[in-house]
């Protein structure tokens, strides 16, 4: 499961891209758990009420979306473009 | 895949009169409105010398296709264009084109101010500023948020 940072996000984590395999319960939530565990930057800027959205295969999902091996997750800040 | 709507996300300038060109062939078309977003000089942060615009490969140009796709949906449109610079800019560069052909100018003037109220809730952008007191990266704006709730018939999002 690859998974890619953007913007603020990616500047913080120092991290535009990483795999991972999906978490046990095999959901957005349970990735978002398992990330906050890294602690540090990860537990602040994912934590619950933290405006950031995910997206899995390139279209944003509430945290109850199932993950597979094969999905494209990306976590990022608000959009700013325009 | 409608091929009434044509998106384009790149690191170049975009020429207005070119765009225009291209867009108005048909006879059909009455009313063309035509939206820049530019970088201004000045932003709550203070002087901006340059922005560098970051986004998600792929998810752009669906995304962008989508917010097309219903406007298309809602409106008496033609053609819709949209096209969005990514990478480093200057003040007064342009940012973003949208283009709405229409029979009418009702429906022109609406699907495009609509356009660019989802672009700028939904497209994956961000904003990096060079200010005096160093880069940051652009907040987003709670009033971007109210601007596309006018639109709720539009907004299908799942």
């Amino acid at each position: 499961m690859r998974i890619f940072y953007f913007g603020r996000l990616r500047q913080v984590f120092g991290l535009g891209e990483e795999t991972l395999v999906p978490p046990a319960d095999a959901t957005v939530a349970g990735l978002l758990a398992q990330l906050r565990q890294r602690g540090g930057v990860w537990a602040e800027e994912l934590a619950d009420g933290r405006a950031f959205r995910v997206a899995v295969d390139q279209a944003v999902v509430p945290p109850d979306a199932p993950l597979q091996a094969g999905s494209e997750v990306a976590i990022f800040p608000p959009v700013t473009g325009g | 895949m409608d091929t009434n709507i044509s998106v384009a996300v790149q690191t170049t300038d975009f020429d207005i009169a070119q765009e225009y060109a291209r867009l108005a062939g048909d006879a059909a078309i009455g009313a063309i409105v035509q939206f820049v977003g530019r970088v201004r000089e000045q932003s709550e942060a203070g002087a901006v010398s340059q922005m560098t615009l970051e986004h998600y490969p792929g998810m752009t140009e669906k995304v962008l296709r989508d917010i097309g796709e219903r406007a298309l949906a809602r409106w008496h449109l033609h053609r819709v264009r949209i096209v969005h610079r990514v990478g480093p800019l200057q003040p007064a560069d342009q940012i973003v084109l949208v283009q709405v052909a229409a029979g009418h100018r009702f429906d022109a003037f609406e699907a495009a101010q609509a356009i660019m109220d989802f672009l700028k809730t939904e497209a994956p952008f961000w904003k990096q500023e060079a200010t005096p007191e160093g880069a940051r990266w652009v907040d987003a704006r709670e009033h971007d948020e109210r601007a596309v709730q006018r639109w709720s018939e539009m907004n299908d999002e799942p």
